[in-house]
């Protein structure tokens, strides 16, 4: 019988003593496209990074096509296993081919750099891939999805066996996600391996042959997709019943409590104008690329507008500032968690206090009201961490995610805006995060939601204002809110058109 | 079995290192080592005259030091601080000539040192945070301007004070300690105090950490970085009036060279990283004594004096490699 391409026997991994990965015996056959679910904190992440090297295993082993391989990022290479990691590695100066070649240069005589054949064997690379990216645009230029287009290149550029993708669709449109698979089909078709990890069940049902599934660092089950409703999957990631409800819609009252009058940044926004009522949800949908963030952050003044007004509970205001935002009772959660969102080197506690330092510096800042607020919101929020002095870099994406909410809403605000708060975390967390904007509306806060997940958009919100190109395409109400209605303003085309 | 007993010993030899917290305590378990060598090394060393000396002779350097923590720990860097030193020296003594040279005259040298060199720091964190020029670059620049204009204002000569009272501030003693051994530690307390338990302490390492999420946390990252230089030259106006008041003049052509290379120095041998977002005074007090006794027993043990730089560019480099070594060994 053929060996399967990766097989782990009792593998497990600890971190100073606290078991993240434990006794996981799982074989992956060559050609498939293995899935791997799990909460944040399951496992997933350890297990592909004993695959590819970055950690060694505290126990166990695993063989690569029947064969014991010690596994180090080099050998790993060698291999040709390769990892698109969730934030990419590309670096942004340089243009697409360099990037493809880093390290691994073509040359000619003298060990110049053969830059012809370079560019050359890129626009072949990205033409089998199908992918419209040129070889020497600057990485910097280039859409997330075309990012994620060079990364895959550079891994296909090396005959890759084994194609690691760490939730390779959070950042994509539904129509980029279909190219994504597409390619994927075809990279499998040539023979590559890919393990897919993700939280869109959804997806994983269309796209993997077979899914595993961890929980708390234990293996629970493998199965083919075929034979596994969404529901299942569900279900034994948390390991008890789980329905995706979002909590009854509010009605919003008739009070406007922000209000954006031609709101204009050149190249960004055009003429947006919109109110928000208080205690409302009012979505933001739109494809990515669509100036839904830089509204966000132009109402909170991190972008300078050139025209347009915001009044704030009836009085103009000049936000120039995040902190005049706090003034004005606006906050924001970053779309950008780790780049923007969180300081990974700070413990929980500075974090969540960060934005309000204020509160708790009686001449000298006092570290045990810190301390006391910051173990309310562990509490409230569920945040999984050892304690309030661990470091943001140990904690898992759901927990960092609640970090962030915890130190937005310590500014106590009036208005808060959501930027993707659910993005690339599990269904437990995003439960959660539905639940907290469901209770700050019903306390009066007032909540711009802006999402690229329809379904959440539709679930939560009594109102959508759809954004296309830096404007403002169309506004949903009520019953209006559908995949279809908000696809047709998001596109500027019917759905029919489109495909 | 033996070999299993042994390797069992070991690993609770390792077990016990892994416990102790280098990370914090490195630079404190490298000064007492140090110091025990050191003690055994040379009979002189353990003199009270030679420590409080030790002491004195970090001490210019030292509070640069304490203020050049600060903008490393934003994510900057001040290479100025040398030519500084020469510059306000030379405005301290002509403010103290200019106003008779007697203690009133001190006070307003003081003042006019510590002002200048707020001034100056204010200098270049402008062009650092409004013109958004590298760190290196701006300071780098400003270190060939201040040196220009105190050899220029100066005629390349020594600036000498005419009083006769001015040279007590450096020299004088309170308590058995020079007296800018204590200014040193004063200092030192009272930046240790801003670093831990003030927004501004607070907000440096968080604009050192990730300056963007700073800025998105609505921390004014352009004054935080802005403060950092004019503390810094702060701390060099009360450094170049310690030096000034203790050789009674100021050499315009040879005051504070090279003390940018000691002061950040001393912060990296303390513990804080280049690459900012966290650090520590008491580190940097440490890692400026640590030079200090280097520098000592080189003198003691009869190093030709041409050699010294050799070491002390050995430690620096020591020191860096010693703490990458900590950080990678924690994966």
């Amino acid at each position: 019988m053929e060996h399967p391409l990766i097989r782990t026997e009792g593998l497990a991994k600890e971190f100073s003593g606290v078991r993240v990965l434990n006794d996981i015996n799982a074989e992956i056959r060559p050609g498939e496209i293995f899935g791997i679910i799990g909460e944040n904190g399951a496992g997933k992440s350890t297990f592909i990074k004993l695959l590819n090297g970055t950690y060694t295993p505290t126990e166990g082993k695993i063989f690569f096509e029947g064969e014991e391989a010690r596994l180090t990022v080099d050998i790993a290479k060698q291999k040709g296993i390769t990892t698109i990691p969730q934030e990419f590695n590309l670096i942004s100066d340089l243009n697409v081919y360099e990037n493809i070649f880093l390290g691994q240069e073509f040359r000619k005589r003298l060990s110049l750099l053969d830059r012809p054949r370079m560019k050359q064997r890129t626009t072949e690379l990205m033409e089998s891939l199908r992918a419209s990216v040129s070889p020497t645009a600057q990485i910097d230029s280039l859409s997330v999805a075309q990012k994620q287009m060079v990364e895959i290149a550079k891994a296909s550029a090396f005959n890759s066996r084994l194609l690691i993708m760490d939730e390779p669709t959070t950042v994509l449109t539904p129509i980029e996600i279909d190219i994504l698979f597409d390619l994927m089909r075809r990279l499998k078709a040539q023979g590559v391996t890919i393990i897919y990890i993700s939280h869109k069940l959804k997806e994983v049902q269309r796209i993997c042959n077979r899914v595993m599934v961890l929980r708390d660092g234990e293996f629970i089950s493998v199965d083919s997709t075929d034979s596994l409703s969404e529901q299942d999957m569900a279900n034994r990631m948390v390991g008890r019943e789980m329905t995706q409800v979002f909590p009854e819609k509010t009605i919003p009252s008739e009070e406007t409590v922000l209000s954006v009058d031609r709101l204009s940044v050149p190249g960004l926004l055009e003429d947006i104008s919109f109110e928000l009522h208080k205690g409302e949800i009012l979505g933001f949908a739109g494809l990515g690329g669509a100036g839904r963030t830089e509204l966000a952050e132009t109402i909170i003044g991190i972008r300078k507008k050139s025209q347009g007004e915001v009044t704030v509970f009836g009085k103009r205001r000049e936000i120039r500032s995040p902190s005049d935002a706090i003034r004005y009772r606006i906050a924001y959660l970053p779309e950008d968690r780790q780049g923007t969102g969180i300081l990974t080197q700070f413990d929980v506690t500075t974090n969540i206090t960060l934005s309000s330092l204020r509160k708790y510096t009686h001449g000298l800042i006092q570290r045990r009201l810190e301390e006391e607020k910051a173990r309310e919101y562990v509490d409230a929020f569920d945040i999984k961490t050892t304690s309030l002095k661990a470091k943001l870099e140990n904690l898992s994406g759901g927990n960092q995610q609640k970090v962030s909410l915890a130190k937005s809403l310590d500014t106590d605000p009036e208005i808060f805006i959501f930027d993707e708060p659910t993005r690339g975390i599990d269904i437990n967390a995003k439960m959660q995060v539905f639940l907290f904007i469901h209770k700050l509306v019903n306390d009066g806060i007032s909540c711009i939601f802006i999402s690229s997940e329809l379904e959440e958009i539709i679930g939560m919100c009594s109102r959508v204002l759809v954004m296309r190109e830096g404007t403002i395409a169309g506004e949903l109400e009520g019953g209006a809110i559908g995949d279809e209605s908000i696809m047709q303003l998001a596109t500027g085309v019917t759905q029919g058109a489109a495909k | 079995m033996r070999g299993l007993t042994r390797t069992l010993k070991e690993s609770r030899i390792v077990e016990i290192l892994r416990k102790v917290n280098f990370e914090r305590y490195g630079p404190f378990i490298a000064l007492l080592v140090l110091f025990g060598i050191s003690a055994i090394a040379s009979p002189y060393f353990l003199q009270i005259r030679n420590l409080t000396n030790i002491l004195r002779q970090v001490s210019y350097t030292g509070i640069i030091a304490l203020g050049m923590t600060f903008v490393i720990i934003s994510g900057g860097i001040d290479l100025s601080v040398g030519s500084m030193t020469a510059l306000l020296g030379g405005i301290a003594i002509w403010v103290l000539n200019g106003l008779g040279g007697g203690v009133g005259a001190i006070f307003a040298a003081v003042f006019a040192a510590i002002l200048a060199g707020a001034a100056a720091g204010g200098v270049n964190g402008l062009v650092i945070t409004k013109w958004r020029v590298a760190p290196f670059i701006v300071t780098l620049g400003t270190m060939s301007i201040f040196r220009s204009l105190i050899l220029f204002a100066s005629n390349a000569s020594v600036v000498r004070s005419t009083s006769s009272i001015y040279p007590e501030l450096g020299m004088g003693y309170f308590i058995g300690l020079p007296i800018p051994v204590w200014i040193m530690l004063l200092l030192a307390a009272a930046f240790h105090v801003v670093l831990y338990h003030t927004r501004f302490g607070r907000y440096l390492c968080a604009v050192g950490s990730n300056e963007r999420v700073a800025a998105y946390a609505a921390i004014k990252t352009v004054w935080v970085k802005f403060f950092s230089y004019v503390i810094v030259g702060g701390t060099v106006g009360i450094s170049a009036v310690l030096l000034s008041s203790r050789l009674n003049s100021i050499g315009s052509t040879n005051a504070g060279s090279s003390y940018e290379l000691d002061a950040i120095a001393a912060v990296i041998i303390g513990g804080t990283s280049l690459s900012g977002g966290s650090g520590s005074i008491v580190g940097t007090l440490i890692g400026a004594i640590i030079l200090g006794i280097v520098n000592n027993m080189l003198n003691l043990l009869g190093v030709s004096p041409y050699l010294q730089g050799t070491v002390k560019g050995l430690v620096i480099i020591g020191a860096v490699l010693i703490q990458r070594g900590r950080r990678r060994g924690q994966f």
